[in-house]
């Protein structure tokens, strides 16, 4: 806090008062505090690559944001809101229950997430709706980018928080 | 609210917390409420946020429930932002930091001008010409207090009517019922009042009170030594969720042996069984055979309206059997020959009527009634609800069920208890009703009597029995004095009190409806005031083991919004600044006392003057106790609160009491509780003429997401995109039978009203019965139940037959809402 005070404080001494030359010398110096980007207003999301949409046959389970995050991806066999691929029948969630982080049991047969510990349950093809439960939260979903030429899934973020997380990206 | 829903500010360790016990259902859960400067943020590291948690690497699964809807950022009247958070507390008796998808959504509901409660009334607004208006406090009480004199004076108290609620949390609480019940019966002294969710001023445990034994007679921690729990007409679930997920679960999981071996020496222990007696298979019954076993769950799946025969059944069965405390009965009961005589019922006959085999019905009285190997009787725990208090009929079925609690003596011993499992929290003081009969005020209203209405914190548009009927009529009534408001301009407030009152003698009504939001009773009213919520003001309430709290005060309510205690008084005050003007000195001090600056002093003026000098007759859940609570020792007590009734402060702690009745000293005249005859009587006429004429049941009752009328959750995508309208449940067959698919609007009409609601096909429904949300915005079931009420005024609402008729698909919800099985399996 105080460092960054420091610098906005000596910046605006450097716009205001000080003459160009001297503006010109200190100019490097502010580049090398690689000042925060905030033209983004979203969470610096890595890419990271799921796998291919032809080998989505049996549920994929993998992490994202990080290894601390479980996921699992599914091809529901039918479009469903928020789908990507050829069929737009591929979703990926977070597998950890967002009530209080119990892991999730995907059912395939109901294409349901289900909950040990206080017996939420979320709709694999509704966008993570709660079915019934203590959660506050659907599930969150991990957004997917699909390439058409080579098939390939790439997760790009999550929509919702992820239990356990003060942000998902930490 | 937070823009985005994948972080959230943590606060910092110098952030404020208070209380908040959960304002929704009768639970009660303790949460702390963390406030800080919206410009300052908490850190990951554990010593750097208040949780002490630390959010540097992912949290493991139980450590936490903080979820982007327990956040928000309100604004003060100063103009100050504050983030807030509010948590469960791990360290409240009642949740042991567990929170409910109700409960875990206060901080969503705050207000905010541009959040879910963005739609709150700020200021009280007066139907001017054709348009709803604000106005000020002062000119809407020159209307409503001018109008209630008047009509006070040339009428007497009758003209002016009332639908109040009488409970504690949200809408509710200790100060509130005081408040608006020492307006109503000493001040105002009208008879003509109902109860937010009954058409009369009444109980919904008239039986098993007049029996001696109050309906709230242990503590949630009985619910884990019991051997047994039979939930009759309960699903705890979805509705009482933590006192089930904490203290029902641990006993049918083992969890609680040790506790129980130690609590009771000597006798046979195993994990505990459980009965529900209730014609729909309940999520809850689902969730109970996963942590127990099918093995340990029975489900008496009785047709409806038939547990009074069961009961009957199993008082007969116990006493034949020799399955009975003699001794218990002898010494402090009465009655006993009697009812067993007129209750005589086999198993067999039961059966019969019940729908239930034999078999079942023996298998539940010997995992309730029979001796342990030890030889001890079982720790039997009943826990009932609405499939009692709004079944066929109320008083009976009390009755009869509580006859055989005293028969086997499963109350007063700890691991027993005969208890209500309760809707909204408790919190009732108030002086007594001026009145010696029961008054059915719906059914007047229909009938034109009143002058005006006031719905105070209730909607019974969307909550009573034959509820088109009562809408048809008072929006046909309401139109009238509309009319004439409409024409009045220039009008002064005291005009236009005379203006309405001559089109109250033309039929019409004027209606006000103090609330926080405009709800539906918007279509009919003339006036709303706007009131506040806990969080907005302190408040005390208790929960279904008389575990009282105090929610503190932690922002500023919207507007000029004031608690309903404080709505009172203004009421009052003007009223006898009124009689003050022109001398009447008699009538202005009925008007009296209520010189009121703050809650607390309701809160004062009430439960704590029970039983004290000069005080007058006060009916309490305080009891006379109460000068023993203050808001500074309940403030001390934090979320553990105290049990009421209060023994007494000692060692810097409120002391309470854990069991009622442990003594055996019954709440009668002489002491002995008093069994009562209740033979089984059928179904009530008009609703068997309906089960006659229609081919569906359509049962009707709470659902888990939705808290009461969705008065908040109606405005909240969560909740209203799960549940865009009222579902039912419906059998898969009878749906292909009627071309009904998951998602159609369908049409529910009888001969007493008309309704819509969203099927929801599920396999564990029987045939040609269903299953509809209560009370919702969007397709209101008490549309199509009977005027029907036992001899207290209780209405029959479990028991309606209608027909179905598929309107059409939904596009939109087949898209968007899930059908799959609500059960977990």
């Amino acid at each position: 806090m105080s460092a960054e005070i420091s610098r906005r404080s000596f910046l605006k001494l450097g716009t205001g008062t000080v003459a160009t030359g001297a503006v010109a010398a200190v100019a490097p110096r502010v580049a090398e505090a690689k000042p925060t980007d905030t033209s983004r207003t979203t969470l610096p999301y890595p890419r990271k690559h799921v796998g291919s949409a032809s080998h989505l046959a049996r549920p994929l389970a993998f992490s994202y944001p990080d290894a601390a995050s479980p996921c699992l991806a599914i091809k529901t066999g039918a479009a469903v809101p928020g789908g990507v691929g050829p069929e737009r029948d591929i979703v990926a969630y977070s597998t950890q229950c967002t009530h209080m982080g119990c892991p999730l049991a995907y059912d395939a047969d109901t294409r349901t997430f289900k909950c040990g510990c206080h017996f939420s349950m979320f709709d694999a093809e509704k966008e993570g709706q709660m079915i019934c439960g203590q959660a506050t939260e659907d599930l969150p979903r991990i957004t997917l980018e699909y390439d058409h030429k080579t098939g390939r899934i790439t997760a790009v973020g999550v929509d919702g928080l992820i239990y356990g997380r003060q942000a998902n990206v930490l | 609210m937070a823009l985005h829903k994948d972080r959230i500010a943590l606060p910092p360790v110098s952030a404020q917390r208070t209380n908040l016990t959960c304002h929704f259902c009768i639970v009660g859960c303790g949460y702390h409420v963390y406030k800080w400067p919206e410009g300052e943020e908490g850190g990951r590291a554990a010593n750097r946020n208040a949780l002490g948690l630390d959010f540097r690497k992912q949290l493991p699964p139980l450590a936490t429930i903080m979820t982007t809807a327990m956040t928000n950022v309100i604004t003060e009247k100063d103009g100050t932002r504050h983030n807030i958070m509010i948590v469960p507390d791990k360290s409240c008796p009642v949740n042991s930091g567990l929170s409910s998808t109700r409960g875990g959504k206060m901080a969503t509901y705050m207000y905010t001008p541009d959040g879910i409660g963005k739609a709150r009334l700020r200021n009280p607004m007066i139907y001017a010409a054709d348009q709803w208006v604000e106005t000020n406090w002062d000119n809407a009480l020159a209307v409503y207090a001018g109008l209630a004199k008047k009509v006070l004076d040339k009428d007497g108290p009758s003209g002016i009517v009332f639908s109040a609620f009488d409970h504690g949390g949200a809408g509710g609480g200790f100060e509130n019922t005081w408040g608006s019940g020492k307006l109503m019966f000493t001040a105002l002294q009208t008879p003509m009042v109902r109860i937010h969710n009954r058409p009369a001023y009444n109980s919904e445990c008239h039986a098993t009170r007049e029996m001696g034994i109050g309906e709230l007679n242990n503590s949630y921690e009985d619910a884990q030594l019991a051997d047994c729990i039979m939930s009759i007409g309960g699903n705890p679930y979805e509705t009482q969720t933590n006192y089930f997920l904490n203290h029902w679960v641990p006993n049918l999981q083992g969890s609680t042996l040790d506790k129980r071996k130690q609590r009771f020496p000597g006798e046979t222990h195993d994990r505990a069984r459980v009965i529900f007696v209730d014609p729909r298979y309940t999520p809850t019954i689902a969730v109970a055979q996963k942590v127990a076993g099918k093995d340990r769950v029975l489900h008496l799946d009785i047709q409806p309206g038939t547990d009074i025969a069961l009961f009957n059944a199993f008082l007969t069965y116990v006493v034949d059997k020799g399955w009975i405390d003699r001794a218990f009965i002898d010494a402090h009961t009465k009655g006993f020959d009697e009812a067993v005589a007129a209750n005589r019922l086999s198993m067999d006959e039961a059966s019969r009527i019940t729908g239930v085999p034999v078999d079942k019905l023996v298998m539940a009285a010997e995992w309730a009634y029979k001796p342990k190997a030890s030889g001890h009787s079982p720790r039997t725990m009943h826990a009932y609800e609405k499939g009692i208090i709004w079944g066929n009929d109320n008083y009976l079925i009390q009755s009869a069920l509580v006859d055989v609690v005293l028969a086997t003596h499963n109350v007063g011993r700890r691991g027993t208890g005969v208890v209500r499992m309760g809707g909204h929290q408790e919190g009732y003081t108030r002086p007594p009703y001026p009145g010696n009969t029961k008054i059915y005020i719906d059914q007047e209203l229909i009938k034109g009597a009143g002058r005006m209405m006031t719905w105070w914190a209730c909607n019974n548009f969307q909550t009573s029995n034959n509820a088109q009927a009562l809408r048809e009529s008072v929006l046909q009534r309401s139109q009238i004095v509309k009319d004439a408001m409409q024409k009045a301009r220039g009008a002064s407030a005291q005009e236009m009190v005379d203006i309405i009152y001559e089109a109250t003698t033309k039929g019409g009504l004027f209606v006000a409806s103090f609330n926080m939001y405009p709800t539906k009773l918007a279509e009919a009213a003339h006036l709303m005031l706007p009131s506040t919520h806990p969080g907005e003001m302190n408040l005390t309430s208790m929960n279904g083991e008389r575990r009282m709290r105090l929610s503190e005060r932690f922002m500023d309510p919207p507007g000029t919004a004031a608690p309903d205690c404080l709505i009172a008084a203004r009421i009052a005050n003007t009223m006898k600044a009124m009689y003050e003007a022109e001398g009447n000195a008699a009538m202005a001090k009925r008007f009296g006392g209520f010189d009121w600056h703050t809650e607390e002093d309701a809160f004062n003026d009430g439960f704590r003057m029970v039983g004290q000098p000069g005080a007058g007759h006060i009916d309490s859940q305080g009891g006379d106790t109460g000068h023993l609570v203050t808001y500074e020792r309940l403030h001390k007590m934090g979320n553990v609160g105290v049990q009421l009734p209060a023994k007494a402060w000692q060692g810097g702690k409120l002391v309470g009491t854990e069991m009622i009745y442990e003594d055996s000293k019954f709440s009668t005249d002489d002491g002995r509780a008093q069994f009562k005859t209740s033979p089984w009587p059928g179904l009530p006429k008009p609703v068997a003429d309906l089960k006659a004429k229609y081919r569906f049941w359509i049962n009707n009752g709470r659902t888990n997401e939705v808290w009461q009328t969705a008065y908040h959750d109606q405005y909240n995508e969560f909740v209203r995109g799960r549940y865009p309208m009222s579902y039912i449940e419906i059998n898969p067959q009878d749906a292909a039978e009627l071309g009904i698919g998951a998602g159609d609007v369908v049409e529910i009409y009888n001969d007493y009203g008309s309704t819509v609601a969203m099927a929801y096909p599920n396999a564990s429904t029987k045939k040609n019965q269903t299953f509809m949300v209560f009370a919702y915005f969007n397709g209101i079931q008490g549309d199509v139940t009977t005027t029907w009420t036992d001899r207290n005024i209780i209405p029959y609402y479990k028991g309606t037959w209608a027909d179905l008729r598929r309107i059409g698909p939904m596009e939109d919800y087949q898209r968007t809402v899930s059908f799959k099985n609500r059960r977990f399996a």
